[in-house]
C-alpha cells in the first residue's frame, strides 16, 4: 500500500497543468467552472469549442487504447488528468457521455464498421451522444422497458417506436445509444437490443423538461418510427442487457476523482461563506462543516481504493458503496449551504428565477440520490450481493 | 499509487485472523475480561514468543521485526474484530510509538528490546479534568538535583494497572496548554508510582488511575528536551488514534457480520427477517459505515507510515488521524448500536456478543476523543486560521 504517484506519473501532471494553463484561457476563460450537473445548459456552443480544443491536444479519450486512438493512459494517469482538469476549473464536458460509455461500449462489442464510423467523432470532440435508457415506466426497473425496435425488411432498417426520459443533453447529441425491445413477446432483461441511433431525423423529437431548477438539463425523447441502420445494433438481437450492464462498468471509475474536484470547489465556496458571515463561530454548523470534510475526504480514499484495483479483482465492497455514499454525502451538503446563507439563501441572483451557484447545488442535489440508482435500489444492492441477504419475494 | 494490501499484507492480515479465531473466542474473550488484569497471561506470552506480535514495528536494529503502520493496522482491525483482550495496543500502539517518536536513542535501546522480551508498557497523560488537548496534562514536575521530581495524578490510562512500564507526561508548575510539557520514561514499580484499576462498563478494554507521589527520577528517564513535549505527544496521540481507528473498524464489521448471520436465520412471518426490506437497508446503511471507515483508515495508516519513516505526507498525519477517528468512532457506535436493533430482543441479552461490541464502541469512542471533538479539531483547521488564497 502506497500512496505516492511515480516520477513518470509527477511528469505527466506537470504536462497536463501546463497544457491547461496555456488552452484554458482568453477565448476560453469564460467556460471555467461552467457545464456540470445543474448548470449544463451554460456555454454550449463555447463547451463544444473546448471539446475540439481538447482534442487538438490529443486531450480526449485519453484511457481509451491507443489503436483505437487514444493514449492508452494508465489508471493513474487518468486520475491525475482528472484532478488536474478540475483544478485548472474545466468546464463539464459534454463530450463525456461519447468517451466514457458509449465508446467504450462500441470498443468491447461493437463490430470494426460500428468503430470506424463512431470512434473518430468522438476523439475529435465533434459528435455528441446521450443515452437512451430509462422511460416513463422503467426507472429503477430498467429491465420493463418498452421502446420496440423492429426490422423492416424492405427498408434493411431498424424501426424504432417509443420514448425514453431523463435524457441528458439530448437536445445537443448526434446519436443517441438506446436500449429496446427485438422480441415483442419478450419480458425483463431478454429480448433487448442495443441501438446506435441517430438524433437527426424525423422520427425522433426532443421535449426538455423542466426541473425543480427552473432550467431543463434532461429531456423526454420521443421515438416515432425512428431509423436505425441494420449494421447498427451492437452485438445480436438480444444481447441488449448483456451489452448494456458492460457499460455500467465503465460508468464507475477514474471521472469519480473529477467530480471530487468539484465537490471540493463547492465545500470551498461554503467555508467562504462561513467565514464572511459569520456562520464558522456557530458551533452547530462548524460540526457540520467538518463533518463534511470528513466525508469529502473519505471520498477520495474511498476512490483511491476503488481504483487500486482491491485485493482479487472480484466483488470491491468499496465500489459498492460508492453512488450510495457520493449522492448522500452531496445531497447534505446542499443542505448545509443554505444553512450556513442562512436567510440570505432565499434571495436570488435576479428575477424571474436566477439561482446562484449554492442555491442551483442544493435543489440539483435531490436529484443524486434519485438517478443513476436510487438510495433504496442501491441499499438493496449492497444488501443482496455485498451481504448475501436474500431478494424480496417480487410480484 | 497502490492503495491495496500488499500480498505480504494481506497474509500478515490472515494470519492473524486465523490465530484469533482460535484464542480469541467469546468465551475466552468473557474469561479474560471478568479478571482485573483483563488478559490471559499464558496467551498473551504465546503472542509474544509464536506470533512475534509485540515486535512488529519495533526497528530490526532493536530486535524488533521493523514492519510498518500498514501492517500494524491490518493486525490491529483483527483484534478489534475478535475482540483480543491484551497489553498490545497499550504496548505497541502507545509504549512502542513513544519510545520511537520522542525516545532517545539510549531509551530507544534499552526499552525496546526489553518489549521485544515481553515488556508490557502503556502512556499516561491526561488528569480527569477531560479533553484531550495539552490542559489535560496536570501533573508536574521540577528539577530536584541532577533529575526531576513528578508529581499528580492520571485517568483512563490504558492498562495502566498492568503495564511494566510507564511513559507519563507532566509539566512545569504553573505552565499552560502546549508549553512545558515534558515527557519521562519510568518503571512502573518506581517508588512514589501507585496505580488502581479502575472497573469499567466495556470490560474488554481495561483502565486505571496512575498517581504519582513525590517520584524521583534521574535526568536520563527524560524524552527528549525538557519542557518541548507537547509535539511530540501529540504525534504519539495521532498515532494511537489511528491504531484505535483500526480496531473500531474491526469491531464494526464483525457487529455487521454477526447481525447478518442472526437475520439469515431468524424466522419470522413465514420467511428469514434477512428478506425484508426494512432490515436489509439497515445492513447496507451498516456496510456504507465499514467499508468508508476502511478507506479512511487505510489512508490515515499510510500517512501514520509516513509519519514514522520521515515521509512528505507525515505532515498530514493530524488531519488524516482525526478524519479517521470521527468517523470510525460513529460508525463503530452506529453498527453495533444497529447490531442490536436488529437482533430484537436477544441482542438485549448478556448472551449474544453484539452487547460486547456494542460496549467496546462506546468506550472507543470517547477515547483520545469522539467525533465531536475532533470534528472540532477539523474545524479549526478550516474555519479560524488564515483564509486560503
Amino acid at each position: 500500500m502506497k500512496l505516492s504517484f511515480s516520477p513518470q506519473d509527477e511528469q505527466f501532471r506537470e504536462e497536463v497543468a501546463n497544457w491547461l494553463a496555456e488552452n484554458l484561457c482568453g477565448e476560453f476563460e469564460r467556460v471555467r467552472h461552467r457545464g456540470g450537473p445543474g448548470d449544463e445548459h451554460h456555454l454550449v456552443e463555447e463547451r463544444k469549442a473546448w471539446e475540439r480544443k481538447l482534442a487538438e491536444g490529443g486531450w480526449t479519450c485519453i484511457g481509451w487504447p491507443q489503436e483505437h486512438g487514444g493514449r492508452g493512459a494508465s489508471i493513474e494517469q487518468q486520475v491525475i488528468f482528472n484532478e488536474e482538469y478540475a483544478r485548472a476549473g474545466g468546464p463539464g464536458r459534454i463530450g463525456h457521455i461519447g468517451e466514457t460509455l458509449a465508446g467504450p461500449t462500441i470498443i468491447a462489442f461493437g463490430s470494426d464498421e460500428q468503430k470506424q464510423k463512431y470512434l473518430p467523432g468522438i476523439l475529435r470532440g465533434e459528435v455528441f451522444w446521450c443515452q437512451g435508457y430509462s422511460e416513463p415506466s422503467a426507472g429503477s426497473d430498467l429491465g420493463n422497458v418498452k421502446t420496440k425496435a423492429e426490422f423492416d425488411e424492405a427498408a434493411g432498417k431498424w424501426r424504432i417506436n417509443g420514448q425514453k426520459v431523463w435524457t441528458s443533453l439530448a437536445h445537443e447529441s448526434e446519436y443517441c445509444f438506446v436500449i429496446a425491445r427485438t422480441d415483442p413477446a419478450s419480458v425483463g432483461h431478454k429480448g433487448l437490443g442495443f441501438f446506435l441511433v441517430p438524433m437527426d431525423q424525423p422520427g425522433v423529437t426532443v421535449r426538455p423538461i423542466e426541473q425543480i431548477t427552473g432550467t431543463s438539463e434532461f429531456n423526454e425523447v420521443f421515438f416515432d418510427d425512428a431509423e436505425c441502420d441494420a449494421t447498427d445494433i451492437v452485438g445480436a438481437p438480444g444481447d441488449g442487457w448483456k451489452v448494456a450492464m458492460g457499460l455500467l462498468g465503465f460508468e464507475r471509475g477514474v471521472s469519480t476523482l473529477g467530480q471530487q474536484m468539484l465537490f471540493q470547489n463547492e465545500f470551498d465556496a461554503i467555508v467562504k461563506v462561513a467565514r464572511e458571515n459569520g456562520a464558522a463561530r456557530n458551533p452547530a454548523l462548524r460540526q457540520r462543516i467538518a463533518d463534511a470534510h470528513v466525508g469529502l475526504k473519505i471520498l477520495r480514499y474511498n476512490s483511491m481504493r476503488m481504483l487500486s484495483g482491491g485485493e482479487d479483482g472480484s466483488l470491491q465492497k468499496e465500489a459498492m458503496i460508492y453512488k450510495l455514499y457520493w449522492a448522500t454525502w452531496h445531497r447534505n451538503l446542499g443542505k448545509l449551504a443554505m444553512d450556513v446563507l442562512g436567510q440570505e439563501s432565499e434571495i436570488l441572483d435576479d428575477a424571474p428565477y436566477e439561482l446562484n451557484r449554492l442555491q442551483s447545488m442544493y435543489l440539483f442535489t435531490r436529484s443524486d440520490t434519485i438517478y443513476g440508482g436510487t438510495n433504496q435500489i442501491q441499499r438493496n444492492i449492497i444488501a443482496e450481493r455485498a451481504l448475501g441477504m436474500p431478494r424480496e419475494p417480487r410480484g | 499509487m497502490e492503495f491495496a494490501f500488499t500480498d505480504e499484507q494481506q497474509m500478515i492480515r490472515d494470519t492473524a485472523a486465523d490465530f484469533l479465531a482460535e484464542v480469541s473466542t467469546s468465551e475466552a474473550v468473557r474469561a479474560a475480561m471478568d479478571t482485573e488484569q483483563g488478559y490471559d497471561a499464558a496467551l498473551w506470552d504465546r503472542v509474544c514468543q509464536e506470533m512475534f506480535w509485540q515486535a512488529i514495528h519495533i526497528p530490526e536494529a532493536h530486535g524488533g521485526m521493523g514492519l510498518g503502520y500498514v501492517e500494524l493496522v491490518a493486525m490491529l482491525e483483527q483484534m478489534g474484530r475478535f475482540l483480543f483482550c491484551s497489553p498490545f495496543f497499550s504496548t505497541v500502539c502507545l509504549g512502542v510509538n513513544a519510545l520511537r517518536v520522542a525516545g532517545t536513542a539510549e531509551q530507544q535501546a534499552q526499552y525496546l528490546p526489553e518489549i521485544v522480551a515481553g515488556k508490557t508498557a502503556t502512556l499516561a497523560y491526561a488528569s480527569a479534568n477531560g479533553g484531550w488537548n495539552s490542559d489535560s496534562v496536570t501533573a508536574t514536575c521540577r528539577s530536584e538535583g541532577e533529575g526531576y521530581r513528578l508529581d499528580g495524578s492520571y485517568r483512563y490510562v490504558t492498562d495502566g494497572h498492568t503495564a511494566d512500564l510507564l511513559i507519563v507526561a507532566a509539566r512545569a508548575p504553573d505552565s499552560a496548554g502546549d508549553e512545558d510539557v515534558s515527557l519521562f520514561v519510568l518503571d512502573a514499580n518506581t517508588a512514589g508510582v501507585s496505580r488502581r484499576w479502575l472497573p469499567t462498563m466495556d470490560q474488554t478494554r481495561k483502565q486505571a488511575e496512575v498517581i504519582l507521589d513525590g517520584v524521583v527520577l534521574q535526568s536520563g528517564a527524560l524524552m527528549g528536551e525538557a519542557g518541548k513535549a507537547w509535539p511530540a505527544l501529540q504525534t504519539v496521540l495521532d498515532l494511537a488514534r489511528v491504531a484505535v481507528a483500526a480496531d473500531q473498524v474491526g469491531g464494526a464489521q464483525q457487529a455487521l457480520d454477526i447481525t447478518v448471520d442472526y437475520l439469515q436465520e431468524r424466522v419470522q412471518f413465514g420467511r428469514v427477517i434477512a428478506s425484508y426490506q426494512a432490515v436489509k437497508h439497515k445492513a447496507a446503511d451498516m456496510m456504507v459505515k465499514v467499508e468508508a471507515g476502511r478507506s479512511a483508515l487505510y489512508y490515515a495508516a499510510c500517512v501514520a507510515d509516513e509519519t514514522l519513516n520521515g515521509g512528505a505526507l507525515g505532515s498530514e498525519l493530524g488531519e488524516a488521524a482525526s478524519v479517521a477517528k470521527a468517523w470510525c468512532s460513529d460508525a463503530y457506535f452506529f453498527n453495533a448500536g444497529c447490531g442490536i436493533q436488529l437482533h430484537g430482543g436477544v441482542g438485549f441479552t448478556s448472551e449474544y456478543d453484539i452487547q460486547l461490541y456494542f460496549k467496546r464502541a462506546k468506550s472507543t469512542e470517547t477515547f483520545l476523543g469522539d467525533g465531536a471533538w475532533h470534528r472540532e479539531r477539523l474545524a479549526q483547521q478550516i474555519l479560524d486560521g488564515e483564509a486560503a488564497a
